[in-house]
């Protein structure tokens, strides 16, 4: 019988937390280090704050991807940030770094090891992103065109004021909130003071989106540690268990979608338990300012439910990594006690595509 | 009735800045005076040439930097003897493994000035460079590699790096 309180969990499943977070500086171009110079610190960093080593972990697993970096295998090769010697039990999801947590929880609940490092990496400046993000839709009909993904955002924010949902004063007080917000996150790349007003003077960048809905570009990596049960509490006074997880994807044809809801958000999100738990906080992966709006409508959060106190994504877009950071601000609201629950979201794709919510609570 | 669409051509280029990163910087910036530049572990005491800059066995930095010699042994090899797209040496020729003296890592090389009926493991070979007025930040100031008249090393001393 353990000594330690676990939260409610479907049957069968094993109480698995958040016990440790850290990432990199955001910055918009880091030129002076190589991808496994950026992740050593990191993954140093995520294991010193429980005290543990790669000795200590029973699985690895990583997300990123070979079209940032412009060079094959390089997930193979960012694992010589770890030591990978003797042999370890090791995987890589060509996806954010929340999909390599989704696998390290699928592994955890087996219940043959009690502890993953989870880690991930990005860069968004060696290459012309605009032009690597159009080569994920599909090759016959969209990938020809190269669709930038502000102007396929710009579509779905128009198609919401066409609709009537949102209006660009909507879009504004979202970045200013978040820009605000992310004055207290020292990882933020982008945090300022402006009134909605003042954004509201700034040019379209692609009509009716402004610079200010827009993510920055960032380069940046980020890694976790997830412990199970007793295990968790070894490493975390207040570990933020995982009470519910879950991942769902639209058609990859934009046209075919009403891109003014998510519904794959809010299966995800009725998949993972969120309509039973009380939510404190929500870290949303919503890289343009009116996805924030899809997204809480999607997942059916109230008014008094913090919003991306982090600033989120407008605050800093680290590729394959800013729906992990989504995780790992979540559970830090969590391990401070400023949260009871909270919900963190990572989205792929264009225009919401994919998405995976995470229910956490600490008891 | 036209005929099904069975093919559709859709060009893809995409351009990068490489950014080799502090630990490869200082291998090139080896290459580019002539020299080959290895890095040592501070826990296993390994030397990696041509490391990005973390052991690939404890995970940490390899900040000690070894300037390592012209020499080292063919630990294995094989002879190209396939024509190819873009194949820029007369095949054909040898393609080896060659283990820096020093160094705890190998590395792909050309061998020249050899019949390829003559490459063997454990052969001694030197590096030859270009003239100096072309050495650049890349391995191709490396023009090839040349047996050195050493006689062959004992397996013993590369058995650990096939």
């Amino acid at each position: 019988m353990s000594p330690h309180k676990f939260p409610e969990l479907t049957s069968g499943h094993r109480p698995i937390g958040v016990v440790s977070f850290a990432q990199y500086d955001n910055v918009r171009r880091e030129g002076e280090h190589n991808e496994v110079e950026m992740l050593m610190p990191v993954v140093a960093e995520v294991f010193a704050n429980v005290g543990i080593t790669k000795d200590d972990v029973g699985f690895i697993c990583s997300g990123s991807t070979d079209y940032l970096v412009g060079g094959p295998f390089s997930f193979v090769t960012a694992l010589d940030a770890v030591g990978v010697w003797p042999p370890r039990a090791e995987s890589h999801v060509e996806m954010d770094g929340a999909w390599a947590l989704y696998e390290a929880w699928v592994l955890l609940q087996e219940g043959e090891i009690d502890a993953a490092l989870v880690y991930c990496f990005g860069r968004s400046s060696p290459g012309d992103l605009t032009e690597i993000m159009s080569v994920q839709l599909d090759p016959y009909y969209m990938a020809p065109l190269w669709p930038d993904p502000t102007s396929l955002a710009a579509l779905q924010a128009q198609s919401m004021i066409d609709a009537g949902l949102a209006t660009e004063a909507d879009f504004a007080a979202i970045a200013s909130r978040a820009r605000r917000s992310a004055l207290n996150n020292p990882k933020a790349q982008v945090a300022y003071d402006r009134t909605p007003e003042s954004l509201l003077a700034e040019e379209y960048e692609v009509a009716p989106l402004r610079r200010h809905a827009l993510p920055p570009l960032t380069d940046g990596c980020a890694a976790i540690v997830l412990a199970a049960g007793d295990r968790a509490y070894e490493l975390c006074d207040r570990p933020a268990f995982i009470t519910g997880i879950d991942h769902r994807i639209e058609t990859h044809a934009i046209g075919a979608r009403d891109l003014t809801h998510s519904p794959s958000t809010k299966l995800a999100g009725e998949k993972a338990g969120l309509a039973n738990k009380k939510i404190d906080v929500a870290e949303l992966h919503a890289p343009y300012a009116h996805q924030e709006m899809i997204l809480t409508e999607a997942l059916g959060l109230s008014d008094d439910v913090s919003l991306c106190p982090s600033g989120g994504a407008l605050a800093a877009n680290p590729m394959m990594s800013a729906g992990l950071i989504r995780i790992g601000e979540a559970s830090r609201a969590i391990w401070s006690g400023e949260a009871d629950g909270a919900v963190a979201h990572a989205t792929s794709g264009p225009c919401l595509q994919q998405n995976l919510v995470c229910v956490l609570e600490g008891v | 009735m036209s005929e099904p669409v069975t093919m559709m051509a859709a060009p893809t280029r995409l351009d990068y800045v490489f950014t080799p990163g502090v630990a490869q910087s200082k291998n090139l910036h080896g290459l580019e005076q002539g020299k080959f530049i290895g890095q040592r572990c501070p826990k296993c005491r390994k030397v990696y040439t041509l490391s990005r800059g973390s052991c690939p066995t404890d995970g940490v930095p390899t900040d000690e930097i070894v300037e390592l010699p012209n020499t080292g042994t063919v630990t294995t090899y094989c002879i190209v003897n396939v024509p190819f797209a873009g194949q820029s040496i007369e095949i054909p020729y040898i393609c080896a493994q060659i283990l820096l003296d020093g160094s705890n890592l190998s590395f792909m090389g050309l061998i020249q000035e050899i019949p390829t009926d003559e490459i063997r493991m454990g052969m001694r070979v030197e590096a030859v460079w270009v003239e100096p007025e072309e050495l650049g930040p890349t391995m191709a100031s490396v023009r090839y590699f040349r047996p050195n008249g050493e006689p062959d090393a004992a397996f013993e001393t590369y058995k650990e790096y096939l």
